[in-house]
């Protein structure tokens, strides 16, 4: 028996929740009083795969083929599943990204192994096993019973943190045939903003709102993303409203997303906002109406004009920064 | 071509969750039901698809898995344009399970596409369409944002962090979309709600599966502490609160 964690790379580089994966997994396999190997697919280096090494792994197996670079869930999926089959991975933990929300059920599949997504925190009962998630977006937990002998989870960022825990570390090449056939979908263009920080990874985000009231203010929201180093995010109308893309709208049916620090600028807090960022450690809302709901969900409040409040802020924080 | 959009449904987005009987079931009385937000999007796109005469698409089936209550949100995926709708008469137990029936609905009725919203807004297990992908043996394409036919030639955009992909793919293929796969629901007109009565909607039987995961309890989130209020001429103190207090920054 032991435990085993897909080791999802960007461009041959890991991410913190990566290296948060590994943690929670170490702790996991501690817990079932068993061992832990990582498996990374694609070409990393092995400089890389050695920084795993600090939160716990003392085995990672790679599979560094160069037509596996970018993924393709279909032949991960298959790897994933033949590499734990090879480790007798009684539990297979995978982060809650596209990656593994792409992967995680086909490899549920293929080994009738039980999946729990999104998984707030270590198992609460190993006999029967019993893991806790986040339902109903966010408006309660669910703690949910994994029947089957193999089992899959998928942790959800910032739900467990860093543990540093360094090991000596083996690296072997783990053989296995690779189906051509699984590469029936073809990657024919990909675009990526270089120069912004990523709002599904950032530490600090800065939202804003209808509040703002125009398309054409949106520079004082930027400017106080700029000197945080946050990324920048919306609610939902604004998005609707095409005011900015799609892709920054955090909610419900947008993004959910769990940093540190989110700041909610013009944002009254609808129900359907709230599911999307009540895992942020910390919230600070700026409103001019002192009863908007967002308040409720809050830790820091400020009650005035947003125009005239971010401007501030973003001096304050720069003049800490001196 | 023929499309097939997977529907769950799920209480209304603004529901205010409540459980019984120890806290082990949902609480459902007073309920709101509504097609999950995804899946009425991906339903949405499949109705443009179809309109545009450049192609080929001549049938949306909508489908779901549970029991006659879900027939209402059926009705209203007619309304809004669905050709036929299909209900596996089944107790949802979990993604397995559900994926898995309406997998074996498509071993008989093959379809080209197969759209499957993110995940549902109720269990948020996010899984059911790839899992459907991978009982089918097809290619499937997760975080899909849009999806355009050009002479049947099909086009998909998947996000990645922080930017897309542009992917073609052959057929059958299994979609999971979200958000900007389709701008705005639609809302089903007079004509639709009328015309949604005399559309099929089939009912099958569950065929024999395994449930792999079980809900045993649900808990709500332990209260927040009262927000801390400040003035808005004191923004370093803010700036101070984060940094001493949070210590989040």
């Amino acid at each position: 028996m032991s435990v085993i964690a897909f080791a999802k790379n960007w461009n041959g580089k890991f991410k913190n929740s990566t290296f948060e994966l590994v943690s929670y997994t170490k702790a996991l396999a501690n817990q079932l009083n068993t061992n832990m190997v990582v498996l990374s697919i694609g070409e990393v280096a092995e400089e890389e795969l050695k920084l795993l090494g600090n939160y716990g792994a003392d085995k990672v197996l790679t599979v560094s083929d160069p037509q596996l670079n970018t993924l393709t869930s279909r032949a991960y999926a298959d790897i994933v599943a033949k590499a734990a089959d090879s480790v007798g991975a009684e539990v297979i933990v995978l982060s809650d990204n596209n990656s593994g929300k792409a992967i995680a059920p086909r490899v549920s599949v293929k080994l009738k192994a039980g999946l729990v997504a999104a998984v707030q925190e270590l198992p609460v009962s190993l006999e029967p096993f019993v893991v806790k998630k986040r339902v109903f977006s966010g408006k309660a937990f669910g703690h949910v019973q994994i029947k089957s002998d193999k089992k899959i989870l998928t942790i959800a960022k910032n739900c467990f943190g860093l543990v540093k825990n360094p090991c000596d570390i083996t690296i072997e090449e783990f053989a296995v045939d690779i189906d051509t056939n699984l590469f029936k979908v073809k990657i024919v263009e990909e675009e990526e903003q270089k120069d912004k920080v990523i709002l599904s990874d950032a530490d600090v985000v800065v939202s804003a709102g209808r509040g703002m009231r125009s398309p054409e203010n949106w520079a004082p929201v930027e400017e106080l993303a700029e000197v945080l180093g946050a990324a920048t995010a919306c609610s939902r109308p604004v998005s609707d409203e095409g005011w900015r893309g799609h892709e920054e709208h955090v909610g419900q049916t947008g993004k959910v997303i769990a940093p540190n620090l989110y700041i909610a600028a013009g944002i009254s807090g609808a129900i359907q906002h709230v599911a999307g960022i009540s895992r942020s450690k910390c919230i600070v809302a700026i409103n001019t109406d002192p009863e908007a709901p967002i308040f409720s969900v809050a830790d820091y409040g400020i009650v005035g004009d947003v125009m005239d409040v971010l401007p501030r802020l973003t001096e304050a924080f720069r003049n800490s920064k001196s | 071509m023929k499309i097939l959009v997977c529907i769950s449904n799920v209480p209304d987005t603004t529901t205010k969750v409540k459980f019984k009987e120890g806290d082990s079931l949902f609480d459902d009385s007073g309920v709101q039901w509504i097609i999950n937000p995804w899946d009425e999007l991906a339903l949405t796109r499949a109705m443009e698809l179809k309109e545009d005469a450049g192609n080929s698409v001549n049938e949306i089936c909508v489908i779901h898995v549970g029991g006659a209550s879900a027939d209402a949100t059926l009705r209203k995926a007619l309304a809004i344009g669905a050709d036929k709708a299909v209900r596996i008469d089944a107790c949802p137990a979990d993604a397995y399970h559900v994926a898995g029936q309406i997998a074996e609905y498509l071993k008989e009725n093959p379809f080209d596409i197969i759209f499957s919203g993110i995940e549902s807004s109720d269990y948020n297990g996010s899984s059911v369409g790839a899992m459907i992908a991978e009982f089918m043996d097809y290619p499937g394409i997760s975080s899909v944002t849009s999806v355009n036919l050009d002479d049947d030639d099909i086009q998909v955009n998947r996000a990645i962090p922080g930017g897309k992909q542009v992917i073609k793919t052959e057929t059958p293929f299994v979609a999971v979309v979200q958000k900007g796969i389709a701008n705005e629901p639609r809302i089903p007109s007079m004509r639709g709600i009328m015309m949604a009565r005399k559309k099929p909607l089939e009912v099958k039987p569950a065929a024999e599966l395994e449930v792999l995961t079980e809900s045993i309890k649900f808990e709500l989130p332990q209260e927040k502490g009262a927000c801390k209020m400040i003035d808005s001429e004191s923004t370093e103190q803010l700036v101070d609160l984060l940094k001493n207090e949070a210590k989040v920054l």
